[in-house]
């Protein structure tokens, strides 16, 4: 059976230490990872994981340093291996892949982008981003035709004989974008990839990679420790903390009904104008008259169209067809930001 | 109380045994099998001898002018050009051009083989946590063993001639290549590797499209000091058949020749200094994709 998902991760441990297969019955049994540490001398990376990932969609995985976010990532391609557990892509298990299934599903299937770009600081510009075509025996000059279409769609034209030291981080960080897409793996494991950027450049960066998604319309894991950036780019988002999954969900999900307070005060500081839709909060019947808002459009702009229409009252509309009313009291109530603790905003549901 | 002042050392007589023993078992092993291992050791001789007779036979504004052109080549430095070109001439007009060409047959034979024989060592160095381990002692016993010691060995089995020379020399020079292939392989930065793993590289990709590319700065400083310590070996070769630049110097030494000595002393200071400025230069220059306003 073949499932709508493109990728699916289950009961994912991982756990490092001297030997950490005897370890995962401690863990299933309710051990946390400080204990794990103190008593066994073990590090729990990854507990439990179960995350089912739809094609075509970028998945966010969120956490802060140390949740285990890069060796969730690193799982999917197996570049570490698991304790214990599954991760199904197109229904084949890539930790049961032999050496060359392995080496054609990571030229073929998941290309990835690193924090840190990890260019090859001998080849060009044209030969880094060709890496991936070259690993295939393609030959050099044909690889490098192949490539040159993703160079210059992330606005290098004109460095191809560059170094990468020549380079300042944000166009390294579009050779390692245009290095993974060469390769047409259908899916894209980012880690962290903007992380290093200054903000201007990450915006710009996230641009550039939410303009080719609408084109091309990947799979991508995108792993970030920056709840904007998540709620920006993400279809869904998962967050984890200390190797554990705490809650899974659209964006929307995650910023109206946090699963705990972790995640409460993650979202504490974000701008929840940018990130709320109308929809979200809209209630009762249309009014009979004034300005018309797609249910998905973020307060933020529903703010401006409400504003510059002089009007109190909004019309909510899916797809064009009146389903409900919203008000400026409303959209300024939502976007207010909660007391850590206060459940308050649930009532808008 | 001459138990502490004396150290209580073996009998003499199973002392001298012992030693008895072991020349013996040497003596015996070197008459069974030194044929056999000399004739191994001919293709090494025979490659030496036609690159010594080809140096020799080329007339020598040849030789300057290709020793020039690979100076220019790696270095693409004029002034080092210059320097070489003035150093072979006065070497020839002091009547040394024979030895000095003999010496440098030697000299880049021997480094070849360390390079042949050395890189691939250091690979299985950098791969495998084990090798390193037993390799590492075995690097330190051949740097730091007086050559003299495993002389008498290597004159046992091979007699005294070019090859011994050889071997005498390549025993020396090759520790520096051998570790600086294994640190340069290591040091590549673990992120690009991973970067190559997940794009499917297979070891050999890894190998000769990542770790050895990017250890070259390292494995070319290797390949300079094992120039240099050829070099410094010349004369020591001199003493069991290598010829060459080493020869007078003994000659000197023995008779308190001071010009032959000093002569011949600076002709194998001359070469050393061109080998190495020349192989530093090219080592430089395969690192250009490091310059740049940005540091990675």
């Amino acid at each position: 059976m073949v499932s709508d998902y493109k990728v699916q991760i289950k009961n994912l441990y991982k756990i490092f230490g001297p030997d950490p297969k005897s370890m995962v019955s401690h863990v299933q049994q309710g051990m946390g990872k400080s204990d794990l540490l103190d008593q066994h001398g073990h590090v729990l990376g990854l507990n439990d994981i179960n995350l089912d990932i739809p094609a075509k969609k970028v998945q966010v995985v969120m956490g802060l340093s140390g949740s285990g976010k890069s060796t969730l990532i690193r799982h999917i391609n197996r570049l570490i291996e698991p304790t214990a557990g599954e991760v199904i892509v197109d229904g084949e298990n890539v930790l049961e892949m032999n050496e060359t299934a392995l080496r054609n599903f990571r030229q073929k299937k998941a290309s990835m982008v690193f924090q840190k770009f990890a260019l090859m600081p001998h080849r060009t510009i044209a030969e880094n981003a060709a890496y991936g075509l070259t690993v295939q025996n393609i030959p050099e000059d044909e690889a490098k035709e192949r490539s040159q279409r993703w160079i210059d769609r992330v606005g290098l034209s004109g460095f191809e004989n560059h170094y990468p030291a020549q380079l300042s981080g944000g166009m390294q960080q579009r050779v390692g974008l245009a290095r993974a897409l060469a390769t047409d793996a259908e899916i894209l494991l980012m880690d962290e990839a903007f992380s290093a950027l200054d903000p201007l450049i990450r915006t710009d960066m996230q641009s550039v990679m939410l303009d080719l998604q609408e084109e091309l319309h990947k799979t991508i894991i995108f792993i970030t420790h920056d709840l904007d950036e998540a709620l920006r780019i993400g279809d869904n988002i998962a967050i984890l903390r200390d190797g554990r999954m705490v809650q899974a969900g659209t964006p929307q999900e995650i910023v109206l009904k946090p699963a705990d307070d972790y995640v409460r005060d993650f979202i504490q500081d974000i701008n929840r104008a940018r990130v709320l839709q109308v929809g979200s909060m809209a209630h009762g019947k249309p009014p009979a008259k004034g300005p018309k808002i797609e249910k998905n459009v973020v307060v933020e702009e529903a703010l401006q169209i409400i504003s510059s229409a002089k009007a109190k009252t909004a019309i909510v509309t899916d797809k064009g067809k009146p389903v409900g009313s919203v008000t400026l009291d409303d959209m300024i109530a939502a976007i207010a930001r909660p007391e850590p603790g206060d459940k308050g905003i649930e009532t808008y549901r | 109380m001459s138990f502490l002042t004396e150290f209580p050392s073996m009998d003499p007589g199973n002392l001298r045994d012992l030693k008895k023993a072991i020349d013996g078992t040497f003596r015996d092993f070197t008459r069974a099998n030194g044929e056999f291992i000399e004739s191994l050791f001919d293709p090494l001789k025979w490659f030496l001898l036609w690159f010594e007779r080809l140096l020799l036979a080329t007339p020598w504004p040849l030789i300057i002018i290709i020793v020039c052109a690979l100076a220019w080549l790696a270095s693409r430095s004029w002034k080092l050009v210059a320097g070489t070109a003035i150093a072979f001439l006065v070497i020839g007009y002091l009547d040394m051009w024979e030895d000095t060409m003999v010496t440098m047959a030697m000299v880049s034979v021997a480094t070849l083989l360390c390079i042949g024989f050395g890189i691939p060592i250091g690979v299985a160095m950098a791969r495998s946590d084990r090798a390193q381990a037993i390799i590492t002692p075995i690097l330190d016993i051949m740097q730091t063993i007086p050559s003299f010691v495993y002389l008498i060995p290597v004159v046992m089995l091979l007699g005294i001639g070019k090859a011994p020379a050889l071997i005498a020399v390549m025993i020396y020079a090759i520790p520096p290549i051998v570790r600086l292939t294994n640190l340069g392989i290591r040091l590549v930065q673990e992120d690009v590797l991973e970067a190559a793993n997940s794009f499917g590289a297979s070891y050999r990709q890894r190998l000769l499209g990542v770790q050895i590319p990017l250890a070259l700065p390292n494995i070319f400083a290797g390949v300079n000091q094992t120039i240099m310590m050829a070099l410094a070996m010349v004369v020591i070769a001199a003493l069991i058949g290598g010829s060459g630049l080493g020869t007078p110097v003994l000659r000197a030494v023995n008779n308190q020749y001071l010009a032959l000595g000093l002569f011949n002393g600076m002709a194998i200071v001359a070469l050393a200094i061109i080998f190495d400025r020349v192989s530093q230069a090219y080592g430089k220059r395969l690192q250009k994709h490091r310059e740049g306003g940005h540091g990675v």
